[in-house]
């Protein structure tokens, strides 16, 4: 069992340009938390903080101000803290086509965090391993020797989730894991994922802006807006009965088939 | 990148289907410059293991080709293409020694620097700036002018010197690129550290960039040795291209009208530095597609008039 939290995070980013140094408050006083065996959504339109959101939590930027605990502890930012905290809480980027190495095999992707995080040594056990987080990801184990550039984005994309499975980790981002691909294999992408959670008991936060995946995919949903959390609650609840005026054009705009049943 | 790379020669039809752009005919260039430098290089590897002594002083002076001796002999009756042989060795030598230099240099202080950020880049970019905007051929000149006994690696040293900077420059901008791709972030997210992160996952993707800047490098240094040692600067004692057309110089090879003596060293500067163009053209438009389509473009443009011409009179006459 564990749990990730943010504890009042803000996050400003210092513009360049202009002598004031002006700065962009791209995250404000955000608090909310992940625990295992649960998916929370994260939703919100482009520009709204998402991504940083997932930064922060990965360690790839410092906030600004407050808290980031993982199992109640701070998070470390560097050394041996920061290689074991890799290790439980791992991330699936949004473009596969950007997070795999060009020059690299599946291969190499997939070696790599298994032998940082110890849990493969020899050449043959790599291989085996390697093999293994593929035919999870449902992937022939043939496509370890593949280059990115081979494979199409949802094969792409299945190789970045078997690389972010590869630490055995406790909690799992996914920022809009699927908003890159075709529309027609997203269904399978997110089935997946869901599948992984349930059979690791791993904490998710699934960032997209569709509020119907949000919805069908995880038990609470956090609603975003220009920086702030302006809406959290249990999926259900934000969607029929929004409170926030954002939340409710952003339900009302979502294809739901409740509502049109109601009417 | 291997892709294109290794996508060589390929059939017409190609070039006219937009999808099949990376199997047009691209490697001729490249193949015409691989085969004459590689030419050359061989000469020079080779040549001086089978022709005798370029020193060696006879009294068949000033001989024009022929007579057993395939380039003639100089003013002391020395034999040209031995000379030659040497002088390809010692210019070879200057432009691999200061080739590999200026890239280590290069990549060091663009590379390291824009990766690491911060204060480590402010202060590469400051030497680099400092580097680039001081004269390089008379820095030079004034460096070789002040050491009295000057080797060829002190000689390789002062040409790397000054030829490195510019590359740091771009090798700094695309890596300032690199480092920002989610394919980086990706490594940090996995536990990679920074040292390895830079060599396996951004440096292979510099690859193309470096072998062109190393190309550039290597023409610059012949260039500019044989500059040098054309005004008596170069190292000596070393044979090499400049040198041999210093000697030429200096023994009115010219003026004698001896041009076995002086045109085979230019020649040869001339197209070796050609060819390590040609070699860098292909690389840069592998770099580059852009720079690919408008060679195309061009090509095509070229293509156009003349057929033009020949169909335009056949249409008039159907018309009217
Ligand atoms: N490195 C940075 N420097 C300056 N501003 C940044 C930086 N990264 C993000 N921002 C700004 O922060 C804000 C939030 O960006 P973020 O990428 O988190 O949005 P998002 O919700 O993920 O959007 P999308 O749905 O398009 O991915 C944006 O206004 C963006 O311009
Ligand atoms: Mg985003």
């Amino acid at each position: 069992m564990s749990t990730l939290e943010f504890h009042n995070v803000v996050k400003e980013y210092r513009l360049r340009g202009g002598w004031h140094g002006r700065t962009l408050k791209a995250v404000k006083d955000v608090s909310f938390a992940i625990e295992s065996g649960k998916t929370v959504a994260l939703v919100g339109q482009s520009g709204s903080g998402k991504s940083t959101i997932a930064k922060l939590l990965m360690q790839l930027e410092r906030p600004t101000s407050g808290q980031i605990l993982f199992d109640g502890v701070p998070v470390q930012n560097r050394g041996a803290g920061l290689r074991q905290y890799r290790r439980d809480v791992q991330m699936v980027f949004q473009d596969p086509f950007a997070s795999l190495n060009p020059f690299h095999t599946v291969g190499h992707h997939l070696a790599r965090p298994l032998k940082l995080h110890g849990k493969a040594k020899t050449a043959e056990e790599t291989d085996v391993a390697v093999a293994e987080l593929l035919t999870r990801v449902r992937l022939d184990p043939e496509m370890a020797a593949k280059h990115p550039h081979e494979m199409s984005g949802g094969q792409r994309q299945r190789v970045a989730i078997a690389r972010a499975l590869a630490p055995q980790p406790r909690i799992l981002v996914a920022d809009e894991p699927v908003s890159m691909l075709d529309v027609s294999i997203r269904l399978g992408v997110l089935n997946l994922l869901a599948d992984l959670q349930r059979a690791e008991n791993l904490g998710v936060l699934y960032i997209t802006h569709d509020l119907a995946t949000a919805r069908h995919f995880s038990d609470e949903i956090l609603v975003m807006y220009q920086g702030e959390i302006v809406e959290a609650g249990p999926s259900d609840e934000v969607i029929l009965n929004p409170q926030h005026p954002y939340t409710q054009l952003l339900a009302e705009a979502a294809p739901n088939p409740e509502k049109r049943l109601a009417l | 990148m291997e892709q294109t790379l290794e996508a060589p020669r390929a059939s017409a039809a190609a070039a006219v289907q937009p999808k099949k752009r990376q199997r047009r005919p691209r490697s001729a260039k490249l193949m015409a410059g691989l085969i004459i430098a590689g030419a050359i290089a061989l000469f020079g590897i080779l040549g001086p293991l089978f022709l005798g002594d370029p020193n060696a002083i006879s009294n068949d002076t000033l001989a024009a080709p022929g007579n057993g001796m395939l380039l003639g002999t100089t003013q002391t009756g020395q034999d040209v293409l031995a000379q030659l042989a040497h002088a390809t060795r010692g210019s070879l030598t200057i432009g691999v020694l200061v080739g590999a230099m200026a890239i280590v240099a290069s990549a060091f202080f663009g590379i390291v620097g824009a990766y690491i950020g911060g204060w480590t880049d402010e202060t590469f970019s400051l030497i680099t700036n400092v580097m680039l905007v001081i004269p390089g051929l008379p820095l030079v000149i004034v460096i070789s002018s002040y050491v009295p006994d000057k080797g060829l690696l002190l000689i390789a040293g002062v040409l790397a010197l000054t030829s490195w900077a510019g590359g740091a420059r771009v090798l700094r901008a695309v890596t300032l690129s690199l480092r920002n791709r989610d394919y980086v972030a990706a490594s940090r997210v996995s536990g990679e550290k920074t040292w390895r992160i830079l060599m396996v996952e951004i440096l292979p993707n510099l690859m193309p960039i470096l072998a062109s800047q190393m190309v550039f490098a290597v023409i610059f240094a012949i260039l500019g040795e044989a500059g040098l040692a054309f005004i008596g600067l170069g190292a000596s004692g070393t044979w090499t291209w400049g040198s041999m057309l210093f000697y030429a110089q200096n023994g009115l090879a010219l003026r004698l009208g001896a041009w076995w003596w002086f045109v085979p060293p230019g020649l040869l500067i001339a197209v070796f530095g050609a060819a390590l163009s040609l070699i860098n053209f292909s690389i840069d438009e592998i770099i580059n597609p852009k720079l690919r389509d408008q060679t195309l473009a061009a090509r095509k443009r070229w293509n156009t008039p003349r057929t033009k011409k020949l169909t335009v009179p056949g249409t008039e006459k159907t018309s009217s």
